[in-house]
């Protein structure tokens, strides 16, 4: 047995790593189209402690740190590119505090969505967070790492935004507190009045230090949900549309989807509308607004409002399941997406280069905008599904997603969650001192360069 | 392709042009004004009917000379290249109930029972009451009357497709066809015969089936004594001369259906059509005044014929206090083979 092994087994015990090929195997890939690569070991620590020592150690003996959620991301962001530790977070799994009344939670840094759901709808059930329509499994630090969005994001911004404070351990091992928990016992703020620092370790991808704790805002849980479906065959009209949704300030979460199958979503782009009350009265109140915001698209015959009886039980669904559904429509259950934040006004031309891609590549695609922050800008992913045992079509959909990926850059929008290549792609793109001052940052929190390397780096 | 069969001579020397007189959504007093109009939709001139109609169906009820008013406004509409619905929705409808190759059918000898392309219907043509027949369905878009594309005035769509329905259920090699949805019953019988297309299979209506059945187990009905109100599609007033068929099975359960004012040829339409159509405004006042007509009857149940009614309709009849149930679950009720639909 190596050293290394030895030392990780005295922090986390022998259950908490592993080594053995067939584990390896597992943590060396994700659901996507990137490449795989073996890490040395997984490792999964319970406690804040054990991740210091673990990072520790890594100094000490310059290996690679990847820290990992439920690895769902999709764009090889756990796959140790340069082997190492992975550092699976999912045993860091409690809520550590509910705080109803100044509507926060802390969990820590492993404690997946479905766990924090579960537990306000058991306890808080006025209270609810911004759950994304990943599988529930997914964790809400990695979200917050990667700048995710979620059902309250058109009206509260990203989920990093919703983010109240942090526990950090630092690439060099030190246990940082972010935000109001670094002045006294309570998590409210990340940052105000004090310099941000939280902006240090969101967006980064695990590459500034590991959260080990996070706070987290939580919003009214409404006693009614609600949706509307508006379609149109005018792809040229949704700016505008959704400018006049937006412009209520009554919407819950507002999504525009478009997709070649089945057959009765051909050729029409959908607007799903959701919106919350505590009375029918509020929910009937709601609806009228929102039909009478697009009364003129009606009368135009550009648009309408198609029933939603036979659908509603599924985009009622929170996260909602007909994303892995589109994965299988090719069989063999792969689906990636390139989702490139962009402002609304540049939807017709995105949706263009969806279908444009699609046929270039002879994949099957299917899109999805979910609004940002009342509309200031929106993430529009652009989705294909492909067969896992289909090498050919799997570098197909690749091919598909570089291009959508410099179109967005083209297009002066910025990548979702980019892969190692994209995020390249960006640094070439982006100011010199920005990137500069990218470099710098990273630099000096991670002098050995050990925190998921490959990522944010400019010679990979 | 096939014509609407139209007597422009019954039309000209009418003297009710009860058709529009009676039409809820387009107000007219006057017979010269209401039969005016009527005789421009005839020339093929523009007409404030073609802009006004809210595809309720009734005028092919109202008319009582055996001319078809509603199919040649949508004939009318479709010629101008209007759309009655949002052009999305309208191709929505269209790209959904396209045949695709992906329908069921059981074991057919002589007698198929038509689930046109509703789930719900399967379901329901099922136990004691269709014993015989449960197993031998038909379901799926290669066997679903077109009759909704009259709503968006497109008989392109109807005239196309019903005959290669009717050729599909040619092709099972059956004789009978029981239709479990009303629209399918007027499809076959009322459509058909108005396009001259031939259909070489006794159509059977479901109401009648039912009748027919729970006249044979008369012993095992415990009538059930409740106050129902009706909910009466849209296709109905396609086969007006079957609507008392609701009240003969409804007596013989022991289901009093207490006398209301949208009831008969005053019925509304259930309303989500005219939502999808002209907004919320017209399909909310219709359903409220239609609620509020059955809540102060003192009815316990809503019963409904076609399941889209029921889909559009339950959540707010049952708001009102009203239990929504289709009628064939009455039977099965009074039968004992289901529960009463819970209050
Ligand atoms: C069907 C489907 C639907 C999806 N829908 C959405 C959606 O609606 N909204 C959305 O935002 N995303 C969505 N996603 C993408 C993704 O699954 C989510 O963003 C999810 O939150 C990722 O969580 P994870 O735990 O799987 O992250 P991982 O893939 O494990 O990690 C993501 C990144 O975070 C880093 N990281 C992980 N844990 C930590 C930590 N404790 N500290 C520091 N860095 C860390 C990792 O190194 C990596 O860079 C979807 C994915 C799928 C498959
Ligand atoms: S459609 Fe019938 S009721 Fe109307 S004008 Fe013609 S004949 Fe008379
Ligand atoms: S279908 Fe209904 S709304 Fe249209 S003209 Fe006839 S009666 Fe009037």
């Amino acid at each position: 047995m190596s050293d290394i092994l030895k030392a990780l087994i005295e922090i986390v015990g022998e259950r908490g790593v592993s080594n053995t090929p067939e584990e390896i195997w597992f943590y060396s890939r994700d659901p996507g189209v990137l490449t795989p690569h073996l890490p040395d070991y997984v490792v999964a620590p319970r406690t804040t402690e054990e991740v210091q020592k673990i990072v520790l150690l890594a100094n000490r003996e310059k290996i690679p740190v990847v820290p990992m959620g439920n690895g769902m991301s999709l764009t090889g962001l756990v796959i140790p590119l340069k082997g190492g530790i992975v550092l699976d977070m999912k045993r860091m799994n409690k809520i550590l505090e509910v705080n109803a009344m100044a509507r926060y939670a802390v969990v820590e840094g492993g404690t997946s969505q479905g766990v924090l759901k579960a537990c306000l709808q058991e306890h808080y059930p006025q209270l609810r967070h911004s759950i994304p329509d990943a599988p529930p499994t997914t964790t809400i630090a990695a979200n917050a790492a990667l700048h995710g969005q979620g059902r309250l994001t058109q009206q509260y911004g990203f989920n990093s935004e919703m983010v109240t404070g942090l526990e950090v351990v630092l690439p060099t091992g030190e246990i940082c507190l972010i935000g109001s928990p670094s002045l006294g016992p309570y998590w409210f703020s990340r940052g105000p009045t004090m310099p941000d620092l939280s902006a240090l370790f969101l967006g980064w991808l695990g590459t500034t230090g590991i959260i080990t704790k996070i706070g987290l805002r939580l919003y009214p849980n409404k006693k009614i949900r609600d949706v509307e479906l508006f379609v149109t065959d005018r792809v040229d009209l949704i700016p505008d549309i959704l400018y006049k949704l937006t412009h209520l300030e009554i919407l819950e979460d507002v999504n525009v989807w478009f997709q070649p199958k089945p057959l009765m979503f051909q050729g029409n782009f959908h607007i799903t509308l959701y919106f919350t009350g505590d009375t029918e009265e509020e929910i009937t109140f709601k609806r009228r607004m929102i039909w009478d915001a697009l009364q003129e698209y009606m009368d135009s015959k550009d648009g309408g409002f198609m029933s939603v009886q036979y659908m509603k039980e599924m985009l009622m669904e929170m996260p909602q399941r007909g994303i892995a559904d589109f994965a299988d429509v090719p069989k063999g259950g792969g689906f990636e997406y390139s989702g490139p934040i962009t402002i609304l006004s540049h939807f017709p031309q995105y949706a263009a280069k969806v279908v444009e891609l699609a046929a270039k590549y002879d994949v099957l695609y299917a899109s999805s905008a979910r609004l940002i922050s009342g509309g200031h800008c929106m993430m529009f992913s652009i989705s294909f599904a492909f067969n896992r045992n289909d090498p050919a079509m799997m570098t197909r959909v690749k091919h598909a997603l570089d291009e959508a990926t410099a179109f967005a850059l083209e297009m002066g929008g910025i990548p979702w969650k980019p892969n190692f290549m994209e995020q390249k792609m960006i640094m070439e793109k982006m100011d010199k001192n920005a990137l500069k001052l990218l470099l710098m940052i990273k630099k000096n929190l991670d002098p050995q360069g050990i925190m998921n390397p490959g990522n944010w780096e400019v010679n990979t | 392709m096939y014509a609407l069969k139209w007597k422009e001579k019954v039309c000209a020397t009418c003297t009710s042009a009860e058709c529009l007189l009676k039409c809820q959504y387009i107000s007219f007093t006057r017979h010269d004004e209401a039969h005016g109009e009527m005789m421009k939709v005839v020339r093929g001139e523009d007409s404030r009917v073609l802009h006004e109609c809210a595809t309720c169906y009734a005028c092919e009820e109202y008319c009582k000379r055996g001319n078809h008013p509603f199919y040649l406004i949508s004939e009318r509409r479709e010629g101008r290249g209007m759309f009655t619905a949002p052009r999305p929705i309208t191709n929505q409808w269209k790209n959904m109930t396209q045949m695709q190759g992906k329908y069921m059918v059981g074991p057919v000898k002589d007698k198929v029972l038509s689930c046109c392309f509703i789930p719900d219907l399967g379901i329901l043509g099922t136990g004691e009451i269709f014993k015989d027949v449960a197993s031998a369905v038909a379901f799926g878009a290669e066997f679903m009357c077109p009759a909704v594309h009259t709503h968006f005035a497109r008989m392109s769509v109807i005239k196309e497709r019903l005959p290669i329905v009717i050729e599909n259920l040619v092709k099972l090699g059956v004789k009978e066809v029981i239709c479990l949805h009303d629209e399918c019953y007027g499809t076959f019988t009322a459509i058909a015969s108005a396009y001259g297309i031939d259909v070489p299979f006794k159509p059977i209506y479901y109401m009648d089936f039912l009748l027919s059945r729970m006249r044979e187990m008369k012993d095992r009905i415990t009538p059930l004594g409740i106050r129902a109100a009706y909910q009466r599609p849209c296709s109905n007033r396609l086969i007006p001369d079957k609507y008392p068929l609701v009240k003969e099975i409804l007596d013989l359960i022991g289901v009093e259906l207490p006398a209301r004012e949208y009831q008969g040829e005053n019925c509304l339409c259930c309303g989500e059509i005219l939502r999808s159509i002209s907004g919320y405004k017209l399909a909310d006042d219709v359903q409220e005044r239609n609620l509020n007509d059955m809540v102060q009857t003192g009815a316990e149940y809503c019963v409904f014929n076609c399941p889209a009614c029921q889909s559009s309709l339950s959540e707010k009849v049952a708001k009102k206090g009203l239990t929504p149930v289709h009628i064939i679950n009455l039977c099965k009720m009074a039968i004992g083979e289901k529960e009463r639909e819970a209050r």
